[in-house]
């Protein structure tokens, strides 16, 4: 058994742009939520300022960013030099929604730390968030 | 004729002598109606035939809203797919029209929806994708260049900013010298969905709701052809709520929608005939058929009982569907293809009036060209190969069938009943409480299908270890479509009267705030070449902006 960290792991699940597919953020913040975490919703619409500025407020340990409507390299992009910017080092970036593999390495290139693709259990996201926050952070 | 009383010993000799000790497994529908190991005449004994079943044509129009059902005419083939720039869905619909296919769809790229110009520059990465960016008229007058109106039925998939894209067609349709009277099509129009799942809301839900009032005035008076809002359950069932709740909360907001427009006086047979409805067509057939038909009788009830229609096209349920995406799989895509035909068998059984077939890889990408023509191969074998089509509501008279459609009608409104308890359809979407139902079914239908409790072929139950994942084909964005795109808003806006656009937009607000309807000023705004994203900002002044509820 690991050790448990006296506070739970916090993380914010952010939907980025204009996509208003929105269940598989919702589901994701329920699944974690039930495994013991705070997790945040930022609801639609988000710019990557405002996430940012969330991540700040909220404290996080974790960003997540659900996106399907194809644009992920770019909001990963500028989320990333948003975080640079404000030197934010101590959050993990994760990724989910329709994001084909073949582009998963670019994405860890810009710094995400996983990404997960429509049809990914509840159970390696948790498992995956567990490890990365309990291990390193 | 066997008699009531002969037909029970023998199902009761037939159960102890056949079915024998063992129990039976206990099943259930999707919706969560147990379900009996068989149906028989005492069933349906208490079904009123002809209070609840009735003929096609006919009130309550349970078995479908023509006589002849498609005998007379074959459902409408209706693929959506969006297009990049103004030219191009241009030279596409010259094509279409060539062809011989009189009735247009329009999908707008996110930022037309949600209210923003081309070059604002928070938006860029959406510009053109998932549909055709309109900032002005003169992007609309390039849509339909050479294409008179009158001579077609345009489709337009578009909710918040309904209005104003009415707006520029009805002034495209002036500069061509086409009477507005003549011309015809459907706007979706049906912004409470919007809050519930497909998000592109600008504004808080009183002043939408009043905008949509203004725009069933309008054409009533103006554009009587004009199908002027599609009530949607298609979008709330894709985001995870079961086939009782997507109709309850369709027909909760149809009456929201008619309630609204009576505050100006306006009559039922005025406007109900130009209604028409969008439902999802799910994988469990028999489920889905009797959602259909209880939904038709339920709405042709509301409308004769509660609102004393007395036109029968008011009570009439015209709907489209499309085949849901949330029951494809990622894995072995192919496998979506039986998916997508079993799901629009469904809808035909269920007698729809208008489909779309979702393309089977629309799991994990944008749909290819091949992929879209498999999908209306799917309809034209249904429609050609399979008989199908022959005699209306083929699936009536069966005991499953009549029952299941009596206890969805139930289980529907009695989840109605509870949104009117609570002060009804808008008062729930402004508190949270469809939102949060349609959340915690979303949840746990998401857990059945990780434990496998709810089944999908291939990815959770005999998945094939060695079949190698598919690669997806995205849509990638043409950097070339923006850019051209926010030239032409520069060009525009450096030709413009700036004076004039100001004044209408003055005018925007005024009878914003007063109360008037809204139509005739966004006529004047459109014409001075005011952009989308100015009128939007307009109304954001009087309106506000909407927040959205957690409910998560």
């Amino acid at each position: 058994m690991v050790e448990k960290k006296k506070n739970p792991i916090r993380v914010l699940v952010a939907k980025p742009g204009l996509d208003g597919h929105d269940k598989g953020a919702k589901v994701v913040v329920r699944a974690l939520r039930d495994a013991g975490m705070e997790a945040i919703y930022t609801g639609l619409h988000q710019t990557i300022d405002q996430i940012v500025r969330a991540a700040i407020q909220e404290d996080v340990d974790v960003i997540g960013l659900s996106i399907l409507s194809g644009a992920y390299l770019g909001l990963t992009a500028k989320l990333m030099k948003r975080l640079k910017e404000e030197e934010i080092e101590d959050k993990w970036v994760i990724l989910g929604g329709v994001i084909p593999r073949e582009d998963i390495p670019r994405l860890k290139e810009m710094g995400a730390a996983e990404v997960f693709p429509v049809g990914t259990s509840f159970e390696e996201i948790i498992h995956f968030i567990q490890g990365k926050v309990r291990k390193e952070g | 004729m066997s008699s009531r009383d002969q037909i029970q010993k023998a199902e009761e000799r037939w159960g102890q002598t056949c079915l024998g000790k063992k129990p039976v497994p206990e099943e259930k529908s999707p919706s969560g109606i147990p379900l009996e190991i068989l149906y028989t005449p005492l069933d349906v004994e208490k079904l009123n035939f002809l209070e609840k079943v009735g003929f096609p044509g006919e009130y309550p129009f349970t078995r479908g809203v023509y006589p002849t059902m498609y005998r007379g005419n074959l459902w409408t083939m209706r693929q959506y797919a969006g297009f990049g720039t103004p030219e191009e869905t241009n030279r596409r619909y010259k094509n279409l029209l060539a062809q011989g296919q009189p009735g247009l769809s329009v999908a707008f790229d996110l930022p037309t929806q949600c209210g923003y110009d081309s070059d604002d520059p928070s938006i860029e990465e959406e510009v053109g994708k998932v549909g055709v960016a309109v900032d002005t008229l003169h992007d609309m007058e390039i849509i339909f260049e050479g294409i008179p109106l009158d001579k077609i039925t345009t489709s337009f998939t578009i909710n918040p900013t309904a209005a104003i894209i009415l707006a520029m067609y009805l002034a495209v349709a002036e500069k061509q010298g086409v009477l507005v009277e003549k011309i015809g099509g459907t706007l979706q129009n049906d912004i409470l969905k919007e809050y519930l799942a497909r998000g592109t809301q600008i504004f808080p839900p009183r002043p939408s709701l009043r905008l949509i009032a203004d725009i069933i005035e309008y054409c009533k008076d103006h554009v009587p052809k004009m199908n002027t809002i599609s009530i949607s359950g298609y979008h709330v069932r894709e985001a995870g709520a079961n086939a009782v709740q997507e109709v309850a909360y369709c027909l909760s907001s149809a009456i929201a929608y008619v309630e609204e427009v009576f505050k100006r006086g306006i009559g039922i047979d005025e406007f109900a005939p130009r209604l028409s409805f969008i439902f999802a067509c799910g994988p469990d057939l028999f489920e889905e058929v009797a959602k259909f038909r209880a939904a038709r009788q339920l709405w042709a009830k509301i409308a004769k009982e509660r609102f004393a229609a007395q036109d029968p096209r008011s009570m009439m349920l015209r709907f489209f569907a499309g085949t849901m995406a949330s029951c494809y799989t990622a894995h072995e895509p192919l496998n979506n293809l039986i998916r997508g035909t079993i799901c629009a068998l469904s809808g035909v059984l269920g007698g729809v009036n208008s489909l779309h077939v979702t393309g089977y890889e629309e799991a994990h990408a944008i749909p290819t060209e091949e992929s879209s023509h498999l999908a209306l191969r799917t309809q034209q074998i249904l429609a050609y190969e399979t008989g199908i089509a022959k005699v209306a509501d083929p699936l009536g008279g069966s005991y499953y069938v009549e029952a299941l459609t009596e206890e969805m009608a139930q289980k529907i409104r009695g989840v109605m009943e509870k949104i009117e308890e609570d002060g009804g359809m808008l008062a729930c979407i402004e508190k949270g409480k469809i939102q949060q139902a349609v959340m915690q079914q979303a949840y746990e239908t998401e857990q059945m299908i990780q434990k496998g409790q709810i089944v999908r072929v291939g990815e959770n139950k005999f998945r094939s270890p060695e079949r190698k994942e598919p690669d997806l084909i995205l849509q990638k964005a043409d950097p070339e479509v923006v850019r051209h795109q926010v030239q032409r808003l520069h060009k525009i806006k450096a030709q413009r009267d700036g004076q004039k656009v100001q004044e209408t937009l003055n005018r925007v607000k005024e009878a914003a705030s007063s109360g008037g309807n809204i139509l005739p000023s966004l006529i004047q705004a459109v014409k001075a070449y005011a952009t989308n994203g100015e009128m939007v900002a307009a109304l954001k002044e009087v309106f506000g902006e909407y927040r959205e509820i957690s409910s998560v």
